[in-house]
């Protein structure tokens, strides 16, 4: 089965989400136990990840930030080099010199991975300059948050994208937190897709808990930006279920706001809406689930088997 | 040979890589207006003007590098380095080993310094030191346009992010440039004057106070060895040692800050590894800690001058006198 043709199947998505939440338990718990470093989730935002990573074909380029975990994982990347490079470990993907907060994965497309809060708004636009200029078909997809939409970078590269007509699909995933701090006290506006607007550069807000919604959404706005060479803003509307730094005690979240939130969880809203077409049996959904539980045992126990890079090694890649 | 200023000896390095290497492009603030050539030749996909905006021209150079383009931006005046910190030292500087080596960053970034223009503490603050000490990057100033275009070459070849300093007050001051293909090696220095008595160790214009200080001491019976870096990083330590181990006396000589500035270094560099060979302690001379002033007069006192070197030399080669 090719990407595409597992893209449209829901329960392909149902899957990866139920991987992405598996995976970041994982590492909550190991952090809780002391065995693994603390870490940013994206607990709550699976949909707003796997719907858009779905809609992308194999030379599109990712750009993504420190909560990435959906990301990667949509795109195929090996759960157990992911845990490997979160423990500090010589498989992970960056050989465990960036931990969980910065995880490029060249092969899966994923580049340039900076936890600097707008530097992948800063990025893209480059990144899109050597996929024109190379003549490469491959649009580019920044995946940034409503904090950094408060950045003058966010402003600057949407201003020079309109400008030179780079293919750019800036992905907000607007989920409500900035660090520690509601966006209500920082945006001066409470939609990201409203930015965009004074560039000339179409956008649109979506539901960012419905992994369908997110999907056709995304494969609209990833057309036109093929189409139009030209860049586009989706923002995803949803929220982090969890703090911004595990551990965190969200003692400064507003219980109400956070209860609605978690009532509208976009993994079991997938899944019942997948039982209550006839398209999931409860027995496939638990099978789904053991599945997912087993490969994330067996990437944590990799991982866990993994060797630390040798001292010896400290400074290596510093320099080309 | 030819003579030609630095400017243009940059703008000669510009258009022999970019015919070299089609995945050279340049970009920055006003760059296109300035070079016109450049994009008579090349056209304008490959030689752009850009919002006056460093961190994003730094940024999308960064994201470039990184993904196979070969950029070098113009930024015009180092303290507008301080608007492209984050993408120079947190994304171009650390991204290659944060990565573990998935991606290099071949750019170079220009950026005019230093005294000459009377233009005040925010366009002419040399922090070239600042970049020396982050991790990734190299440095480069040249003193002369054959070096410039030399040192240049080598800066958009290398696969490095070159953080590449040009002095204002050198900038339209002609020196010959041998016609032809020269690419001058980052990271080594050069000898401009042989001398047994002190080794003056400089960059940039200092490096021309140097050498007229070497005149006066010669005058005086005193024979100066003195030191173009040319790159600050890589530093070339041996050429450094070779000659401190001859003469067993230094003078570093810089425009930048004395506090923490390349001199430090040096200075530390040779009391760890030539102490023995020192006949006497280790001068530097730098300007103040504090912002440069426009008036005239101040600006030029801000750097060290022929006469101060000539003075701190002797000194060190005549301690009876001091």
């Amino acid at each position: 089965m090719t990407p595409a043709q597992h893209a449209i199947d829901p329960r392909h998505l149902l899957e990866q989400m139920l991987l992405i939440r598996a995976y970041e338990e994982a590492i909550v718990a190991g952090s809780e136990a002391g065995k693994v470093p603390g870490t940013c989730t994206s607990v709550g935002q699976e949909a707003a990840a796997v719907g858009v990573v779905n809609a992308l074909t194999a030379d599109d380029l990712i750009l993504t930030n420190h909560r990435s975990a959906g990301h990667l994982l949509a795109r195929g990347a090996n759960p157990g080099r992911l845990l490997a490079e979160v423990m500090g470990r010589s498989d992970g993907y960056c050989g465990g010199r960036s931990g969980s907060l910065h995880i490029s994965a060249k092969e899966l497309g994923v580049v340039l991975t900076s936890t600097i809060v707008g530097a992948e708004l800063s990025l893209a636009p480059g990144v899109a300059l050597s996929q024109t200029m190379l003549g490469r078909q491959g649009i580019v997809v920044c995946f940034f948050g409503d904090g950094a939409a408060c950045e003058g970078s966010f402003h600057e590269s949407l201003n020079l994208a309109a400008l030179w007509n780079l293919p750019i699909l800036y992905v907000c995933e607007n989920n409500h937190w900035q660090a520690f701090v509601h966006r209500r006290e920082a945006m001066s506006r409470e939609h990201v897709s409203a930015f965009a607007q004074p560039y000339g550069i179409p956008s649109s807000t979506v539901d960012g808990n419905d992994v369908s919604a997110v999907l056709i959404a995304a494969t609209a706005a990833a057309a036109q930006v093929r189409a139009s060479r030209r860049p586009y803003l989706l923002e995803t509307w949803t929220y982090r279920t969890r703090g911004h730094f595990e551990p965190d005690d969200q003692a400064y979240v507003d219980q109400a706001e956070r209860e609605a939130w978690l009532a509208r969880d976009p993994i079991a809203m997938c899944r019942d809406r997948l039982v209550a077409a006839g398209s999931l049996s409860e027995a496939a959904a638990a099978a789904l689930a053991a599945k997912v539980a087993d490969r994330i045992a067996s990437a944590l126990a990799f991982a866990e088997a993994s060797p630390y890079p040798a001292p010896s090694a400290l400074t290596e890649n510093v320099y080309a | 040979m030819p003579a030609m200023t630095l400017y243009d000896a940059v703008g000669a390095a510009l258009v022999e890589e970019m015919r070299h290497d089609p995945r050279v492009l340049v970009f920055g603030e006003g760059i296109a207006t300035k070079r016109h050539d450049l994009v008579q030749e090349f056209g304008a996909l490959r030689v752009r003007n850009t919002p006056l905006a460093e961190g994003i021209i730094a940024g999308t150079a960064v994201g470039a590098a990184g993904t196979g383009l070969r950029p070098v931006i113009d930024l015009l005046f180092a303290p507008f380095l301080c608007y492209a910190m984050d993408e120079l030292v947190n994304s171009a500087g650390k991204l290659r080993y944060m990565s573990g080596g998935q991606f290099s960053f071949p750019l170079v970034t220009l950026a005019m310094t230093g005294a000459g223009w009377g233009v005040g503490a925010q366009h002419n603050h040399n922090n070239e030191a600042w970049f020396v000490h982050s991790p990734g990057l190299k440095v480069v100033m040249p003193s002369n346009p054959a070096d410039a275009k030399g040192l240049l070459k080598a800066a958009i070849r290398d696969d490095n992010p070159v953080m590449f300093f040009l002095d204002i007050g050198l900038l339209y001051q002609p020196g010959e440039v041998a016609a032809g293909e020269h690419v001058a090696p980052l990271g080594k220095a050069a000898v401009l004057r042989e001398g047994g008595d002190v080794t003056l160790v400089s960059y940039g214009k200092t490096v021309h106070h140097c050498l007229q200080a070497a005149e006066t001491l010669a005058a005086q019976g005193i024979a100066a060895e003195v030191i173009d870096l040319r790159s600050l990083k890589p530093l070339d330590e041996a050429t450094i040692l070779a000659s401190v181990a001859k003469t067993g006396r230094l003078v570093v000589v810089h425009e930048a800050n004395r506090l923490c500035g390349i001199g430090a270094e040096i200075a530390a560099l040779v009391a760890e590894q030539a102490f023995a060979r020192l006949k006497a302690p280790v001068v530097r001379l730098g300007g103040p800690d504090a912002p440069v002033a426009a008036s005239y007069p101040l600006e030029q006192a801000f750097v060290p001058q022929a006469e101060a070197i000539a003075a701190a030399a002797e000194r060190l080669c005549r301690p009876q006198h001091a």
